[in-house]
């Protein structure tokens, strides 16, 4: 497939967030202001291309050569969990200031679906290491678009009447399956 | 009556959906049908009570500091069991929640009642903690299924329910309906929820709300 065609469809028409469901709790979570939303993003691009990078090579190199397959999932999450730790513990090193913006959002990252969702999905479509490479900065440039644009709209939120029992996630809810309708206006695209 | 309690903590008081709104990508991705609500949901329910047992058992065992990459790979082991069996005997289930299966390794909730339930307390309380909380989640993937089914099908657990001449909406079926469902349920149980505790305390504090509109 075209590259291109990969970058435009992941970013807009079959965007993680909207379509395939992947970074909810993140999504919700802290997506109360655009700063927050923007230190979210740049960390997951980081972690979600590197760790798709890693999890192929092993993938290709050691699972699928020695028939281990059936491990995928437990060696996956490993690999990320430690890579974000160790992702860490180099940011703290080598640019402190990178690590200050980052910091926080850095541990949450192990438990956010999108990271192993890209990783498993690269290898379910036969991807190759630069389709891979694409992939992963794509959905992770989606994402943080759609954190972005969600920031946005719910530091809004502060001004409007909203009733009592819908306050807080359930008026997130919402106002994501009504942004989900607008992005289906992308299909056709590719 | 201890345990019951602690049921009961994780099928309402604090389940993990409607309160504590953890765990929801899944949730949110595969409930197009009632039956899948239910398959996940109970794969759901499996693990956590399997993760929960092992790491109950191994409590005193396991140090620490590494005590978070242990407790996943517990939870992934047994992610990996249910994998395989639904392969094998669930074949199209197993299609229907595709890549979603893996995914719930990274479902805070198991690892939550793993780290703040199971690493402290003794094997029974914490099998029942696992079924309470699980069954909770089944709940509100049950629901979400059988609501987003008959509004975006008409059918529901795949039985059609009205004649010809009902027209589904489509979008209830695509992710956008998905997330205006759960937040209109989620809204409900909010102010059902709201109602209980302030009939509890009694009105007063209503009656104040009030009496503070009325001077504005």
């Amino acid at each position: 497939m075209n590259i291109f065609t990969i970058l435009i469809s992941t970013i807009f028409v079959n965007n993680y967030v909207f379509s395939q469901f992947l970074g909810i709790c993140p999504f919700l979570g802290v997506s109360n202001k655009t700063e927050t939303a923007t230190g979210m993003g740049l960390a997951v691009t980081f972690v979600v291309t590197l760790s798709s990078v890693i999890t192929w090579v092993i993938q290709k190199t050691i699972l699928d050569k020695f028939g281990l397959e059936y491990l995928q999932t437990i060696v996956f999450i490993l690999v990320i969990a430690s890579l974000v730790q160790f992702v860490e513990m180099f940011l703290k090193k080598s640019s402190p200031n990178l690590y200050k913006a980052l910091g926080v959002y850095l541990p949450l990252i192990t438990t956010n679906c999108i990271v192993l969702g890209v990783a498993i999905l690269n290898i379910e479509k036969g991807y190759n290491i630069f389709e891979t490479i694409i992939n992963s900065l794509g959905a992770s440039i989606g994402f943080a678009l759609a954190l972005l644009l969600m920031a946005g709209i719910r530091e809004k939120f502060e001004f409007a009447d909203i009733p009592k029992p819908l306050q807080g996630f359930p008026i997130g809810l919402i106002t994501s399956g009504l942004m989900a309708i607008a992005f289906l206006g992308f299909y056709g695209i590719v | 009556m201890k345990l019951s309690r602690i049921f009961f903590n994780g099928l309402i008081k604090e389940n993990t959906i409607f309160v504590q709104v953890i765990g929801m990508c899944a949730l949110l991705a595969v409930t197009t049908s009632a039956t899948n609500g239910l398959a996940m949901g109970l794969a759901v329910t499996v693990v956590t009570v399997g993760s929960n047992i092992v790491v109950s058992l191994l409590r005193k065992l396991i140090p620490d500091k590494i005590r978070i990459p242990a407790f996943i790979v517990v939870i992934a082991t047994f992610v990996t069991i249910v994998d395989m069996f639904m392969k094998a005997y669930t074949p199209s289930l197993y299609k229907a929640l595709g890549i979603f299966i893996p995914l719930i390794v990274v479902n805070c909730m198991i690892l939550g009642r793993a780290e703040a339930f199971a690493s402290k307390n003794p094997l029974l309380p914490s099998i029942v903690d696992g079924l309470g909380m699980g069954l909770g989640y089944t709940i509100a993937s049950v629901l979400l299924g059988a609501f987003r089914e008959i509004l975006g099908a008409g059918s529901l657990f795949g039985v059609q329910l009205f004649g010809m001449s009902y027209e589904p909406a489509l979008i209830f079926i695509m992710p956008a309906g998905s997330f205006i469902l759960l937040g209109l349920m989620m809204g409900i149980f909010n102010h059902v929820r709201r109602k209980k505790e302030t009939s509890k305390t009694g009105e007063k504090e209503e009656v104040l709300d009030e009496y503070i509109y009325n001077i504005d």
